[in-house]
């Protein structure tokens, strides 16, 4: 016979907080803020805009005009024309399509690799963890416009070949932030409890590494999308991204800033666009990273 | 207690001389400077059905005891069977296959479950990665061990932040019992409880143990904790076990001084009564440099010249009752009666 403690009754389960599901709580924060929710139309409709650039822009991007020259923003021309005549609202959708795209696939380029990267290396740990990342910092220190040129020079300069070269830099701040993240989980007692399941190594990243650490991805990767397309304006400008008669932003405004002097608005529109976009991703980024923070959860 | 049988056929677990010793690394090269012996030199054996104690203060390495044996550690050296089987010569598939025999109860209710998973998904776990049951059987099952450990069948569809401690350590539970184990390591599961949710928890478990025929490595700091469910009691202290004995005995006639000191401090359940307490003079030292010959030395009451040099041997003071100290010299051993009168 064993000794029984004490003969307290169980109590009856205590009643539960709140049956929400994390991803149910994230949503009803952004939602419920309507500063993100400013910024999440803003973004909306500039990326509207941009995917139905053929059938809403009044004239085609690179219908040349040259008796109108650089005219002011008139009626016809809602946001003037450049110095070849050419309508410059239909150049900032089609330059949009560009930029954004270049922004998103250089993400989620540097998303897919920075994440393998880094949790291979914080899981693996030892002396895999530390090749890697002197890997890391070797790449860190060559100057990212070097390397972009190499790949561009290799491959062909296609935009496309550009999406990937953007993307193949800016992977390596991610792979950190991720190594620094399963370096703090991979001790964690559920990941102990899983590997004592039986859970193998890939379960274990993909069900508790993984969505423990969205957090902090999702907020890097909204604050890469700018980053990516002020570097592809960067090279554009250096002549090594979109070539003309093609747009993008970054190509709008570095042409408009040549003439700034005597025709303001072809660099005012366009950089409007791009703050636009840039301002929405930040402060969407800011919000999203408190609305994943659990430690705000029971507020 | 009554039917503690000790045949070879019966022992699930023996631990032999385990050790397990932390580099500390200092320079630029990185140079192995010292060892923190966590665990050093650790031997007990395990009954199938049986449950034992394992306490000692914070840092005495009674939890990496438990990690090591599971593997979630790995020794520095030692030998650890389970049902026969070298544990540390394992690895890969073979390693996880005795691990669902194995498995663990952690002492953080909050740090033990994935706050991403639902409650079903966690206690399921184990059965998806063993392929345990038909698909379509295992949420029936995962909700029938809920309500196994108290809980309710809607709790599975439930996050973990919406439990408290006491329910959260019954997820751990249900998690542990879910790929039907024969041992179970319960790493101080009730020290971060409430007292009124400490006695739930352990009657459960001394229920379950009936019930599924478990045998436990109970980890506690507190020796009243494990009083009641512990069959035997290991003390340990700076990585060594200073005193193995039954429950009964060990509370009755307690040997080392330690264990005597560690008795002597837990409150008396009567209001007012006056207990002599015996507080032990300092701290625990660090395990980075331990005192030469008993680790316990610099803080013994009764401590003699020799302890300060001679290192301590485990001594089987009488039946099932053994014991490391300079006190109770290995010359001096009663009459060895047959094992298997315990209790």
């Amino acid at each position: 016979m064993k000794i029984r403690v004490a003969s307290i009754p169980q109590l009856a389960p205590d009643p539960v907080i709140s049956s929400l599901s994390p991803r149910a709580v994230v949503w009803s924060r952004l939602s419920r803020d309507p500063w993100m929710m400013t910024c999440a139309i803003a973004l909306g409709a500039v990326l509207l805009s941009t995917i139905l650039a053929p059938w809403i822009a009044p004239y085609p991007y690179d219908q040349i005009e040259l008796r109108l020259g650089a005219s002011a923003p008139s009626w016809n021309h809602w946001m003037g024309t450049d110095t070849l005549g050419r309508d410059l609202l239909s150049r900032c959708f089609y330059g949009g399509q560009i930029s954004i795209a270049v922004g998103v696939v250089g993400t989620l380029v540097s998303l897919v690799i920075g994440v393998l990267y880094g949790s291979i290396s914080g899981y693996r740990g030892g002396r895999t963890d530390e090749l890697m990342m002197r890997f890391v910092d070797l790449l860190y220190s060559l100057p990212y416009l070097f390397l972009v040129i190499i790949l561009l020079v290799f491959f062909s300069s296609s935009i496309l070949m550009l999406f990937v070269a953007l993307g193949l830099v800016q992977w390596l701040t991610m792979a950190r932030i991720v190594r620094g993240q399963v370096l703090s989980l991979k001790n964690a007692e559920f990941i102990q409890a899983a590997r004592v399941s039986g859970t193998n190594d890939i379960g274990i990243l993909f069900r508790h590494l993984l969505p423990n650490m969205a957090g902090p991805i999702v907020v890097y990767a909204t604050l890469t999308v700018p980053s990516v397309i002020l570097q592809e304006a960067f090279l554009s400008f250096l002549g090594l991204g979109v070539q003309p008669p093609r747009s993008s932003w970054g190509t709008l405004i570095s042409d408009g800033a040549g003439v700034m002097g005597l025709f303001p608005w072809l660099v005012f529109f366009p950089a409007i666009a791009l703050a636009v976009v840039l301002f929405a991703l930040n402060f969407l980024g800011d919000g999203l990273r408190d609305a994943l923070d659990p430690r705000q959860r029971h507020d | 207690m009554t039917h503690t049988t000790q045949s070879n056929n019966d022992l699930l677990l023996t631990v032999s001389d385990l050790k397990k010793y932390y580099p500390v690394r200092r320079g630029i090269l990185a140079r192995v400077a010292a060892h923190v012996k966590a665990v050093d030199g650790v031997s007990f054996s395990l009954q199938r059905g049986e449950t034992l104690g394992l306490v000692g203060e914070s840092g005495c390495g009674k939890t990496t005891v438990g990690r090591t044996i599971l593997r979630l550690l790995d020794p520095t050296s030692g030998e650890v069977h389970f049902n026969g089987t070298s544990v540390f010569a394992l690895h890969g598939e073979e390693l996880r296959q005795i691990r669902k025999q194995m498995q663990i109860i952690f002492q953080d209710p909050f740090g033990s479950l994935n706050p991403r998973m639902t409650v079903g998904g966690i206690v399921m776990e184990g059965m998806v990665a063993h392929a345990m049951h038909p698909k379509t059987e295992r949420p029936e099952r995962a909700q029938a061990l809920l309500e196994r450990v108290g809980l309710s069948r809607e709790h599975f569809f439930r996050y973990p932040h919406e439990f408290s401690g006491g329910q959260r350590q019954r997820i751990g539970i249900a998690r542990a019992l879910a790929v039907e184990p024969k041992f179970i390591v319960c790493d101080e599961p009730v020290s971060a409880l409430d007292v009124s949710i400490q006695a739930q928890i352990i009657n459960l478990l001394s229920d379950l143990k009936q019930e599924y025929g478990l045998s436990y490595l109970f980890i506690a700091h507190d020796l009243a904790v494990v009083q009641h469910i512990s069959d035997r009691i290991a003390v340990m202290y700076l990585g060594k076990i200073m005193e193995e004995a039954t429950s009964e005995e060990l509370f009755r006639n307690p040997l080392h001084p330690y264990t005597k000191a560690l008795l002597a401090a837990i409150p008396k359940g009567v209001p007012g009564e006056k207990a002599k307490r015996q507080t032990l003079p300092g701290d625990v030292p660090s395990p980075l440099n331990p005192p030469a010959g008993c680790p316990f030395h610099p803080r013994c009451p009764q401590v003699m010249e020799e302890c300060r040099s001679k290192p301590i041997e485990r001594v089987e003071q009488s039946a099932g009752h053994f014991v490391a100290c300079h006190l109770f010299p290995a010359s001096a051993i009663g009459s060895a009666k047959p094992a298997g009168a315990a209790g």
